[in-house]
């Protein structure tokens, strides 16, 4: 599939750089994961579509050079359905934070997962809503601190994958933005997955995250993942009390045989078409 | 004819009131080039409740859409009876249902108590098709539009394999205004 | 050839019109009293080869509304009072992306969930404000059936020549009421689509703000890869805080659309060369009006109707000359007084007087022809 020599530059749109992440961010190593797997599928930049929310993550398609949408804060799922349905020849992306995936674009994300739509979610899950000054998002671990939970959080968290995987999701993935290399093979086999594929990604957001859940350097935090990080075949043998704190990665579910929705949609309008 | 004539259909959701209506209007408007308007108007329910659908039918453009002097109204419960009798026009004709409508104690205008549902249950063998032997009576009445298009308005649209069954029906209401004329 | 003459419903023929105005994508949720819209649609679009979706909310609809424009797709979507308030956000993205597509509104009582299958004519004001920021919409009032086929159609063609959203208010008694419907052929009608920008794609920039002329959409996956977003951007589409750029991008949302109004502009006349009252009413109340100057006439009183079908922009010019001349304007509408706020601005030495009648009924001939008696008597 590849045909020319990876090149950064060729996909960045240079002239919008530098980006607003804040350095140490995680959110540049999934950006860099995400061209390099792009360019392993092969897929051209004019078949490629990018939307987003909105969030620190969200800002990720105005500094790539495909067709990007920039939507409103937690619709990047059905912009991207639209043109999906609209053009199914296009691959399409959406790249989405924590808060925007789950909290304010929830039914987007559960809705998406349940028709099995061919396209890939990529969560920037970073627990916290960095861009607003760090409130808590329904990511954020329980006991952890942030700017709206001065006290310590008590309400239980989502795990991405689960909830991905109960609403119809047909992929389900998670690395993080430390297992780099990792990650960039987890997204060739999203974007090659033909249904809804989701990708959480845990990423370090120690401004806003870190800071107040004594991580404060990036490196503190690079630690985390690289500490919590359980491949899923490990996880299998340990305990709950072992697993506590903790976060499965690796490819954690996947399904070829349920029905994707935008061949099925075309699939029965050749069967109904006027002639 | 008159620059507004203006009917009325009345009874509960289900009874396939709006379908009368728009048959009626279909017929004046498309077989026999006049200008018709239907409305409706229904409470949450999808059945039960008080329902109805109107009919304006004019030679000259119709501005407002709903019956505000009811020349024909019909009614199939006693509910929508004392709901929507009020704006039936002194002249104008009442019919209704004999067993349906039992107190008849808010009538106005001309009114005649009739057997739609006996005749339905006698000469089709079920009450389906009761909007249809109203639409005829409506019709024979009024002779609003002429027995053939408001036939073909009905043909159009009845599911295939019932054509007979509303026909006859059709023709149920026709008889029934029929005896009214001749009684009046 | 003889003319294809149909009954139908306004919502059919809002239905109707889509399709002939060549919709390629719709998506909704359902509420009433527009559902029909999207019921008809259902069944008309997949046997033409095009996407209908019901989506998870109302909020959702319109975003796979603007993903689908965003790909070339002519696109609508349907809904009515809670529906449309939940659209906002999305109404002012496609305002600052500019992303040609027609939004119906099929009114009904509010606020809240207000009267379901009742009419109202209350969200005037908020198809030109409802969506937060500085921005310019068009917005359509048909009066009946056959104008809202007619009407939707010319929605798609001013979507797609000035790349807005584009309101279309009708409301429940226009939704739901049936009459005769003039079906036009295609060859008789202007049909604008969508097209490919005239210059190669690397000189393409999906906006401009200075030439005063709309520049053509690209359609996503054709080769001419920009950015999108809802941020203030320049004309590169990319995002922008320079203080030039903000004012020029805010100027452009209201001068492509206000600098335009001759083209975008419709109103008819009624009666209006020797009326001492002049009456502004529009969508189904204009019905009402009509009659009621009917009855007034033959009571020798001189009443004349002025009815804009395109209600945003407002007929600012015309209200401001009729003003000079007619001194009673009388403003009945179906919500507690929102077009007369308008009237009242534009007009210049005029007594306006407003007809607010709320209680889910249409308003009557005969209380506007009790109205104009009083407003004679004034």
């Amino acid at each position: 599939m590849i045909k020319t020599k990876f090149d950064y530059d060729y996909y960045l749109r240079k002239n919008t750089l530098p980006h607003i992440w804040c350095p140490g961010c995680g959110d540049g190593i999934i950006l860099k994961a995400l061209l390099r797997a792009i360019h392993k599928c092969g897929y051209s930049k004019d078949e490629v579509v990018i939307t987003s929310g909105i969030g620190c993550a969200s800002r990720l398609p105005g500094y790539v050079d495909f067709n990007t949408i920039h939507t409103t804060h937690g619709r990047a799922l059905t912009f991207a359905i639209g043109i999906k349905m609209y053009k199914p020849r296009l691959k399409v992306i959406t790249i989405s934070g924590d808060g925007d995936a789950l909290a304010i674009g929830g039914n987007h994300f559960i809705h998406a997962a349940r028709r099995n739509i061919d396209m890939t979610l990529i969560v920037f899950n970073n627990y916290t809503y960095g861009m607003t000054g760090g409130q808590y998002s329904p990511t954020q671990p329980l006991d952890s601190y942030s700017t709206t939970t001065p006290f310590g959080n008590i309400e239980s968290p989502f795990d991405v994958c689960n909830l991905a995987q109960a609403a119809g999701a047909t992929w389900v993935g998670r690395s993080t933005s430390y297992h780099a290399v990792q990650l960039e093979k987890f997204m060739v086999n999203a974007l090659s997955h033909t249904g809804f594929s989701v990708l959480d990604v845990i990423t370090n957001c120690h401004i806003s995250y870190g800071r107040r859940n004594k991580m404060k350097s990036p490196v503190d935090m690079v630690k985390y993942q690289k500490e919590k990080a359980v491949p899923a075949r490990s996880a299998e043998n340990m305990s709950n009390e072992e697993l506590m704190g903790r976060f499965k990665t690796g490819i954690l579910f996947e399904k070829t045989d349920k029905p994707e929705f935008s061949s099925e949609y075309y699939k029965k309008l050749e069967s109904i078409k006027i002639k | 004819m008159s620059d507004r004539i203006e009917f009325r259909f009345s009874g509960s959701g289900g009874q396939g009131l709006i379908l009368a209506g728009i048959i009626l209007a279909d017929a004046a408007a498309i077989y026999e080039n006049k200008n018709a308007v239907q409305t409706q108007s229904y409470g949450p329910e999808a059945r039960g409740g008080s329902s109805k659908s109107e009919v304006i039918i004019s030679d000259k453009p119709i501005e407002y859409p709903k019956a505000t002097k009811v020349d024909y109204m019909v009614s199939l419960t006693q509910e929508s009876f004392n709901k929507y009798i009020n704006d039936v026009n002194d002249n104008g004709i009442v019919i209704a249902d004999k067993e349906l409508v039992t107190d008849l104690s808010k009538a106005k205008g001309k009114l005649f108590a009739i057997d739609m549902v006996k005749s339905a249950r006698e000469e089709l063998g079920k009450l389906l098709g009761l909007n249809i032997i109203a639409l005829g009576v409506l019709v024979e009445l009024s002779g609003v539009v002429s027995h053939e298009s408001i036939e073909k308005a009905l043909m159009k649209r009845v599911p295939k394999g019932f054509e007979d069954y509303n026909k006859k029906a059709l023709e149920i209401g026709f008889r029934l205004g029929k005896e009214i004329k001749n009684n009046k | 050839m003889s003319k294809d003459i149909k009954l139908m419903q306004g919502n059919e023929a809002i239905a109707e019109g889509a399709v002939i105005a060549g919709c390629d994508f719709f998506a909704g949720y359902p509420i009433t009293p527009s559902s029909e819209v999207a019921e008809i649609l259902s069944n008309k679009l997949p046997k033409l080869g095009k996407v209908f979706l019901q989506m998870e909310d109302e909020i959702a609809a319109l975003g796979a509304v603007l993903g689908a424009a965003l790909g070339g797709a002519k696109a609508i979507t349907a809904s009515s009072g809670p529906g449309i308030s939940l659209k906002q956000e999305h109404i002012g993205y496609a305002s600052m992306c500019e992303i040609p597509c027609v939004i119906i509104n099929v009114m009904r009582g509010g606020p809240s969930t207000g009267l379901p299958t009742l009419p109202a004519q209350s969200d005037i004001m908020q198809a030109r404000w409802g969506t937060h920021g500085d921005h310019a919409i068009i917005a359509i009032t048909p009066s009946g059936v056959n104008e809202s086929l007619y009407e939707t159609i010319r929605a798609f063609n001013l979507a797609v020549k000035y790349r807005t959203p584009v309101m279309l208010l009708t409301d429940e008694i226009i939704g739901h009421m049936r009459e005769k419907v003039v079906i036009p052929s295609k060859d008789e009608l202007e049909i604008i689509d969508v097209k490919l920008p005239d210059v190669p794609a690397e000189k393409y920039n999906p906006y401009n703000f200075t030439s005063g002329k709309v520049t053509p959409l690209a359609p996503m996956g054709e080769g001419y890869r920009y950015h999108v977003t809802g941020l203030i951007h320049g004309e590169t589409g990319f995002p922008s805080q320079k203080i030039d750029v903000i004012q020029n991008a805010e100027n452009w949302l209201i001068d492509k659309i206000y600098k335009n109004i001759k083209d975008i502009e419709k109103f008819e006349e009624f009666m209006l060369e020797d009326a001492e009252i002049l009456i502004v009413a529009y969508g189904s109340t204009s019905r009402s009006a009509r009659q009621a100057i009917m009855m007034a006439r033959a009571a020798g009183i001189k009443v004349g109707m002025f009815r804009p079908i395109t209600i945003w922009p407002f007929p600012e010019e015309q209200i401001l000359n009729l003003s000079k001349k007619i001194k009673k304007i009388l403003v009945p509408e179906m919500n507690m007084g929102q077009v007369i706020l308008e009237v009242q601005r534009n007009s210049c030495g005029a007594k306006v007087y407003g007809l607010n009648i709320v209680n889910g009924e249409p308003i009557t001939p005969d209380q506007i022809f009790s109205k104009i008696k009083d407003v004679s008597q004034l």
